[in-house]
């Protein structure tokens, strides 16, 4: 490691005092826009607040201990945001498989591959607003695509963001898109690092379709697939702009997310109750924590093995 | 004089604007407001007559987006008040009322006799018997309708005051027949369900039972919400399939092409209907029927007020402008230039437009009340909850029960007993 | 190579493959494809119910329209004031974090940059309420600076993951030689590092330039009006003013996905690099 032979002196204080020099706009940024924040939502999740200051600049909430949370446990929207994101976590899964599905397609070298390539990753590049509104017009009611045909198929048309069962899948399926996408070029680069002396060797054993992707390709695609989980699981839980773009959480709230739901609290035509808001957001940044421990865990292994 | 500024702007920009008013050696009155261009415009021309007559004062209106102005007005009232905000009457004025950022304007209702000439706005205007509001302008609900769709359909025209509930649904039958709509609307928005559940709340119960039930003073499970909910079942099968995925202009359209027949909205629905192509001669406006004989007809009709601030530097001169803004000439003035109706009982409407007339008429004979709307005469959480249950009771009519016990426990958290 | 390289395979094989491809794209693309399409096509074919069939004829006004009776102009302005600074901001940041974290072997050091990575990851809405709050205070509400200032403190957690890692794989050697020669720790960075940094610097600029464009959450947070609003946050409210005018909402929403696309196309090798990090060792 660097501070392996320290001279005295001088040079040892600018070597203690650089890094710190360096960090500190950093670390002063990070504090106050990333830091700071979380714990002042948790403290302000304790409070009943309509945002409002009064005409003093003081601020007008009130305390209310446990009392967000307790609201939270019976509060049916809630309920619903959960399980929604709960499906979302779960369906997102699916990017996986079918992002590595596209891959292995694409994974050749016929001419013009490059640009194939490139063009299955458009999805990703695209913003989740204009995703969302292509995804709303193809599912309109009564001329949109998805609903002529599923009236061809069934006679009757689907309105998909109508429909309280349906909608949140349909939204799914819309973040999917990109989300395949961008799995898609993890696993591109994955493949183009597998080494080409080991699938050789197991070809020439007879390895072949199946079972030569399971016991020989996919380990070597570990750390591509561990990258590729990390993404899905906060796209998931990040899922804010396509509800909002596409439903608003409609219809009745069928389609809301956590994320979603926290912004309606807070900010909302109707909302304004700061407090309740940072009480959603503390449980979903508390559900977020589970998977961010596990990738520090993860990352602190590697660093020690190193 | 008028700022206008395209869209919202920063708070920044508005103070940069006022302090350049007071360059001028006349008393400022400062004035935040969203209005669209016409309602802009004739705001414009009612600070011109006003500044004519009162030349020592300036005012200087600051003209936010709409949408934009929602967020803008939370911000400004504490960080930078101007001496007059365009916001809206009852509940929805409150929150800016209890954390003492809107001033009490009871002694501009008492030295102008308001409680007279406003008599219909008196209680949207009060919290806690003191005034904090200026009505000056208001539109009516009611049933729009193409008299296309009902020759298509071969229904008889509805009468001059309108038609019963029963030949309502008996209409709908037959517009049902015919591959019509009977009833639309567009509700991804929410609030358009809400005109529909407040008329048959209405209409069922009667006024004081709707403002009861906005207030959290009536239980979900009680046999009057019961029977509010049988009436709202009858009409259910009628209404426009998928409205929840559509916006109300959506559903507009529909009326427009003559694929639905009835559209319960707002008078503002009219410029719509009639940018589609629909004229006086195939547009209709009908007051909602009547379900319980005998029960004083209510309407809706929300009221937008101007406010003077806690904060203003001149409330004086703000408080006259006030006083100019509730008098008939001012409202006779601009609602005659914005198509909507004046809250002052001695103002007069433009006798050309049948749905003004109609609207007028229907307001004026209103002797059950006046309601808000449902979203501004309930709490802002309340409101939104109870909307969601009125658009699944008609997407789901047979989540009925669960519907009204998640509202009656919403009402039992927000209202504890 | 997996799969087997298609040329092993029979002709019929490679024939189905040829043309599988293009087949594929097509349907992967339809959505977009379809919203290309109904942006170029007359207002009269959609009010007649031609969404889908042959255009009547290619209206290039609808994006002449879009242009001068909207603001869409401004809002791709406003986004370029709130993604460049962002991306200068962001970048310069994370240079000197990573620097600091990938030389030198300070104590906290794993503590801090964990702290970094961690932050990247929590979700925006634990950070909305106390920040909308302070941008108000600081009179920076609604301006692209009280927007870009958020997005570089936030973008600041990424960059440093990648800086860190990219430097600490530059070889050690040269700065070890470098302090035995006496030269100062910042002419270290300035001199040796940065040089070196050119690819880094590169990808995370398109990567950065790409998801603050395309971040609509904060947009909507932060600003509110025609001003300061980007692009996403502009059409998202265009949208609730053209109800079912499909041929503007898509012209608009291909003019708001046409600068990531060009910059994607533009600097794709870089965009991979940097989007890869990672996933491969």
């Amino acid at each position: 490691m660097a501070q392996a032979s320290q001279p005295v002196g001088r040079r040892w204080t600018q070597r203690t005092l650089a890094p710190w020099l360096f960090l500190a706009p950093g670390m002063f940024m990070f504090t106050v826009y990333v830091l700071w924040p979380i714990v002042q939502s948790v403290t302000l999740s304790f409070y009943d607040w309509n945002g409002l200051y009064n005409r003093d600049g003081q601020f007008t909430g009130t305390f209310v201990g446990m009392g967000n949370y307790a609201e939270l446990m019976t509060d049916p929207a809630f309920e619903t945001s959960l399980w929604n994101n709960l499906k979302w976590l779960v369906l997102y899964m699916l990017a996986l498989p079918i992002g590595l599905f596209i891959a292995i397609f694409l994974n050749q070298t016929v001419t013009g591959i490059r640009v194939y390539k490139s063009l299955f990753f458009f999805p990703f590049v695209i913003s989740q607003v204009v995703v969302g509104l292509i995804f709303a017009w193809f599912y309109a009611p009564n001329f949109g695509l998805f609903y002529l045909l599923t009236e061809s198929v069934f006679g009757k048309g689907t309105a998909i963001l109508a429909d309280p069962d349906l909608v949140t899948y349909g939204i799914i399926a819309a973040g999917l898109w990109p989300q395949i996408a961008y799995v898609m070029i993890l696993y591109l680069t994955g493949l183009n690092n597998v080494a080409p002396d080991q699938v050789e060797a197991a070809r020439l054993d007879g390895a072949k379709g199946w079972r030569m992707l399971w016991y020989v390709i996919l380990p070597q695609l570990r750390p591509a697939t561990f990258i590729a989980v990390i993404v899905t699981v906060i796209g998931a839980l990040r899922s804010f702009d396509l509800v909002s773009i596409m439903t608003n959480g409609g219809p009745f709230g069928s389609s809301r997310v956590l994320s979603y739901y926290m912004f309606e609290m807070a900010l909302g035509e109707y909302g304004f109750r700061m407090g309740y808001g940072a009480a959603i957001a503390v449980v979903l940044f508390a559900i977020m924590m589970i998977f961010i421990s596990g990738f520090i865990w993860k990352m602190w292994r590697d660093e020690k093995e190193r | 004089m008028v700022h206008t500024l395209k869209g919202a702007l920063t708070l920044g920009a508005a103070l940069l604007l006022s302090t350049a008013a007071f360059a001028q050696d006349k008393r400022v009155v400062t004035w935040n407001a969203d209005y669209d261009p016409i309602p802009l415009a004739a705001a414009e021309a009612l600070i011109a007559d006003f500044e004519a007559a009162n030349p020592e004062i300036d005012v200087v209106l600051t003209n936010f987006d709409h949408e934009a102005y929602k967020n803008a007005i939370r911000n400004f009232l504490t960080a930078d008040a101007p001496d007059l905000a365009n916001w809206y009457a009852a509940n929805r004025m409150r929150p800016f009322v209890e954390a003492g950022l809107f001033a009490d304007i009871s002694d501009v209702w008492a030295n102008n006799g308001l409680t007279e000439s406003l008599a219909s706005s008196v209680l949207s205007s009060t919290i806690d018997g003191k005034q904090y509001a200026i009505p000056y302008t208001y539109y009516q609900w009611g049933v729009y309708y193409s008299r296309d769709a009902y020759k298509a359909a071969g229904v008889d025209l509805p009468a001059e005051g309108g038609v019963t509930w029963d030949q309502f649904l008996a209409n709908c039958e037959k517009f049902k027949a015919a591959g019509i709509d009977c009833v639309t609307t567009g509700s991804s928005a929410l609030w358009p369900v809400a005109g529909i559940f407040d008329y048959i709340s209405m209409r069922t119960n009667g006024y004081q039972f709707h403002s009861d039930l906005a207030a959290g003073k009536v239980s979900w499970t009680s046999p009057e919400v019961a029977a509010v909910f049988d009436n709202y079942a009858k009409l259910q099968p009628f209404v426009t399939e998928n409205h929840a995925a559509i916006d109300w202009q959506d559903a507009a359209a529909l009326l427009v092409q003559g694929k639905a027949a009835n559209y319960v909205m707002g008078n503002f629905a009219v410029g719509v209907f009639k940018e589609g192509g629909m004229t006086n001669d195939n547009l209709g406006f009908m007051v909602f029927p009547e379900i319980t004989p005998g029960i004083a007809r209510a309407e809706e009709a929300p009221t937008d007020t101007i406010h003077l601030t806690s904060g203003a530097k001149n409330p004086e001169d703000a408080k006259t402008f006030l006083a100019y803004m509730a008098s008939a000439e001012a409202q006779t003035k601009w609602n005659g230039a914005v198509g909507q109706l004046p809250t002052n009982k001695n103002a007069s409407v433009d006798a050309a437009d049948p749905f003004l007339t109609a609207g007028f008429n229907a307001l004026s004979t209103a002797t059950g009340g006046i309601a808000q709307f449902w979203d501004r005469d309930a709490d802002a959480e309340y409101a939104k909850a109870g909307m969601e249950g009125f658009q699944q009771f008609l997407v789901q009519p047979d989540q009925r029960q669960a519907i009204l016990d998640r509202l009656e426990q919403t009402r039992l958290r927000i209202y504890p007993q | 190579m997996f799969p087997r390289p298609i040329q092993k395979s029979s002709a019929p094989a490679q024939w189905l493959y040829a043309v599988a491809l293009p087949v594929a794209l097509i349907l992967w693309l339809f959505p977009l494809l379809g919203v290309a399409l109904t942006s170029l096509r007359p207002a009269s074919d959609l009010a007649q119910g031609n969404y889908f069939g042959m255009p009547s004829g290619i209206a290039w006004e609808n994006y002449v329209f879009i242009f001068t009776q909207t603001p869409i102009g401004q809002y791709m302005v406003n986004s370029l004031w709130v993604t460049i600074p962002t991306v200068i901001g962001a970048v310069g940041l994370s240079l000197m974090t990573g620097f600091a974290l990938a030389v030198y072997g300070f104590r906290a050091n794993i503590l801090v940059f964990f702290m970094f990575v961690a932050g990247n990851f929590v979700p925006y809405q634990i950070l909305m309420v106390p920040v909308r709050d302070m941008t108000l205070q600081l009179g920076m509400y609604d301006t692209w600076y009280g927007l870009a200032l958020f997005h570089i403190a936030f973008q600041t957690g990424f960059c440093t993951l990648f800086m860190r890692n990219f430097i600490k794989a530059l070889p050690y050697e040269l700065i070890e030689a470098a302090r035995v020669e006496g030269v100062a720790e910042w002419r270290i960075f300035w001199f040796i590092v940065l040089p070196l940094m050119r690819p880094a610097i590169a990808a995370l600029s398109v990567l950065v330039f790409t998801f603050i464009w395309n971040d609509f959450f904060w947009a909507t947070v932060l600003t509110q009006g025609v001003d300061s609003q980007p692009i996403t946050a502009g059409l998202s409210s265009l949208n609730g003013q053209w109800i079912a005018q499909w041929h503007l909402v898509s012209a608009g929403s291909i003019l708001a996905a046409l600068p990531p696309v060009v910059m994607f196309f533009l600097m794709q090798k870089h965009f991979i690099a940097g989007l890869t990090l990672g996933a491969v060792k």
